[in-house]
């Protein structure tokens, strides 16, 4: 039982950082911007939040800490986001180069800052943020699963899923936005300001890969070293594992968790340390699974038709 | 006549200026941060980074060439693909197992001799050309995005490489945790570029990598084969009308890339200047800044050469930076900018045009 709780953990900590980021990048998409830089974003918003922790240290209680340190990653990432903004709608620039740009620049920075700001590249932080939830916490099983020792931000994800397919199927933003991905002359000739649509979508994945900058860190590690391990890449083939489908993305990000907290911790757990297979085997898997469904699932792929392409106005 | 040539300006000419452009607006960002962080020392810092790799005599020079050969190749093999319509992101995984594949022949087959190293970078290049087959043959035949099979691709690469290296006794140094050095004989010769700058680590790496250079050249523009490819990656379905087997382009232009990344890979642990693998969860930058490398060089062979040039020699002399107290990061912040900016060649098309009417007028006015 005790195996199964850590894995269960284990798999919210992995699952829920891919899953706030790959619902960003869905709504990026939806509107017609590929946002290949979503990692440089994560890391961006992680290093605001992580670096407030760090400067605020023990001075406020855990969960005001980590709250506070949720907006400013959020503002982070979406100021970060509106240089993709530009540059893909305003200036109509190749989206995967000035992507490819942001996720350069967003290491080098944060190194380059930390250094600056404290000498070391590293950034600490201190983790007083696992919480009880009163009540729930005492039910047999399902408590010591998803209510002890917790993070808000597990429950910050589910929100955010729940939100968001209700935003994108329920509400005249969501069609609105879906409709600019998918054929953005008709929606403008619908009326719909194309622009600033997309302009809403790449900001929604700037907040969402900020934020889950910051939720990939703070559970999994003690330190922020520039660094938040492919998740951002990840995050996107998350996406297209999940068909552009928040429910379908929340079950692929699922599955990525699960694999990523097994090779982090399977020699803890009997069962599979005694089937021999070497953790690499693990970190490999969720790839090679990606590469075999995107054979099967790319003739007819559901991406949203006009993603990539800059939308001119004129052009028709 | 003149003047209509100035009011019209060739697209190579918009693509050259938009590359200076964001050149010098990559700079003064880089100047911006550094006095920003501290007034006192940025401009000897700044004036380091332009000025520093020739402060060291010709061993700052060779150093120039030696950081850029693996990026003018993995810049190659992205700019290729460029040409060819593709995006290959994968680069960096191509150039990961490259290294397993020159490492592994460079450690296990003594007994060569003098070939050894050549059988090394070729073995390096089948790896990265296997590496680039894949997204290729799955965008030929099922039509998959190359950018996330190669995205995958990196991640594959990259694990695959630390696990062959970290489980095989033969090649992985315990005590440093990355690969052992491989056999002298493996080692690239040195074609006298060791008189010409003493103490640098430059080797003939360098020089495969000009001639990597020019082969690509030729291929693209003198060859049926260069047409095609290039056909494919204006319009694939109008070049398969034509009576191109668009299918078989696309899988050779990716393992061309590949090969590319591969070789630029292998002549890095070749080298023998203390290049190991490192088995470190880490995809390697070589690739990345290839991507860097290619966007600046507008895709050309030659372009991409002077590109790699550049970013080296910013590279070399960002190491100087830290007698300021500066980190080396300066140095891809900077790239990273001038790689935004090269995005905004329709902005500076558009300039150009306005300064080229704004010329005319006043000539026009001046007539009058």
């Amino acid at each position: 039982m005790q195996v199964i709780i850590f894995i269960v953990q284990q798999t919210m900590y992995f699952s829920i950082p891919l899953l706030i980021v790959a619902l960003g990048a869905m709504f990026a998409e939806r509107s017609g911007i590929i946002n290949i830089a979503m990692e440089g974003i994560m890391i961006m918003g992680a290093f605001t939040g992580i670096l407030f922790l760090n400067l605020t240290g023990n001075s406020m209680s855990g969960q005001l800490q980590l709250i506070i340190a949720i907006i400013i990653s959020v503002v982070t990432g979406m100021v970060f986001s509106l240089f993709h903004a530009y540059a893909s709608i305003n200036m109509k620039a190749d989206q995967t180069i000035s992507g490819t740009a942001l996720n350069m620049f967003a290491p080098a920075f944060a190194i380059f800052v930390a250094r600056v700001i404290q000498g070391v590249q590293q950034v600490q932080f201190t983790n007083t943020f696992r919480t009880d939830v009163p009540v729930l916490k005492d039910i047999p099983v399902l408590g010591p699963m998803f209510f002890q020792g917790a993070y808000i931000t597990t429950y910050l994800g589910i929100i955010i899923l729940i939100v968001s397919t209700v935003v994108l199927y329920r509400t005249r933003f969501g069609l609105r936005l879906r409709s600019c991905g998918e054929n953005p002359h008709a929606a403008d000739a619908a009326g719909i300001n194309v622009y600033k649509m997309q302009y809403a979508g790449t900001l929604i994945s700037g907040a969402l890969a900020g934020l889950g900058g910051l939720v990939f860190v703070v559970p999994t590690s003690v330190n922020f070293n520039a660094d938040v391990a492919g998740y951002g890449f990840l995050a996107i083939a998350v996406l297209i594992f999940g068909q552009w489908h928040p429910i379908k993305i929340f079950g692929a990000s699922l599955f990525f968790g699960v694999m990523k907290a097994i090779s982090a911790s399977y020699s803890g757990i009997p069962f599979l340390a005694g089937l021999g297979i070497p953790s690499y085997f693990y970190k490999m898997f969720p790839y090679i699974v990606t590469l075999v469904v995107l054979i099967f699932t790319s003739k007819n792929s559901q991406a949203p038709k006009a993603e990539g392409k800059p939308f001119d106005k004129g052009q028709r | 006549m003149a003047e209509k040539k100035s009011a019209k300006p060739k697209k190579s000419k918009v693509g050259l200026l938009s590359s200076i452009f964001a050149v010098v607006i990559g700079l003064l960002v880089g100047f911006i941060i550094l006095l920003i962080c501290n007034p006192a020392q940025a401009v000897p810092g700044f004036l380091t980074i332009l000025t520093g790799s020739f402060t060291h005599g010709m061993r700052g020079v060779g150093q120039i060439f030696y950081y850029a050969t693996p990026i003018i190749l993995t810049g190659l093999s992205v700019g290729f693909a460029f040409k060819t319509g593709l995006f290959n992101i994968g680069a960096p995984g191509q150039f990961m197992v490259g290294s397993l594949g020159a490492v592994a022949i460079g450690i296990a087959c003594e007994g060569l001799g003098p070939v050894h190293w050549l059988i090394a970078l070729l073995g390096g290049m089948a790896m990265g050309a296997v590496w680039g087959a894949v997204p290729g043959i799955l965008k030929a035949h099922f039509n998959v995005n190359e950018v996330i099979s190669s995205i995958m691709m990196n991640y594959i690469g990259m694990y695959m490489t630390n696990w062959t290296v970290k489980s095989s006794t033969v090649l992985f140094n315990t005590l440093r945790n990355e690969s052992k050095n491989v056999a002298v004989t493996a080692n690239l010769p040195k074609a006298g570029l060791d008189v010409l700058f003493p103490g640098s680590s430059v080797n003939s790496g360098f020089i495969i990598a000009v001639v990597a250079v020019i082969l690509i050249w030729v291929l693209l523009y003198k060859t049926k084969l260069g047409y095609e490819l290039q056909a494919c990656g204006f319009n694939r379905f109008a070049s398969k009308y034509a009576g191109i087997n668009e299918k078989r382009n696309i899988m050779m232009a990716m393992v061309i890339a590949g090969a590319l990344s591969g070789l630029a890979g292998a002549i890095v642990m070749l080298a023998g200047s203390g290049s190991h693998i490192t088995v470190k969860d880490v995809i390697a930058s070589e690739g990345f800044t290839g991507i860097a490398v290619a966007l600046l060089g507008l895709s050309h062979p030659f372009g991409v050469l002077f590109a790699g040039m550049f970013i080296a020699y910013l590279t070399a002399g960002g190491f100087y930076l830290q007698l300021f107290q500066f980190s080396t990061e300066i140095i891809d912040i900077i790239v990273a900018v001038i790689i935004y900016f090269s995005a905004f060649a329709l902005f500076v098309k558009l300039l150009i045009d306005k300064l080229s009417k704004k010329k005319e007028i006043s000539k026009e006015g001046g007539e009058k």
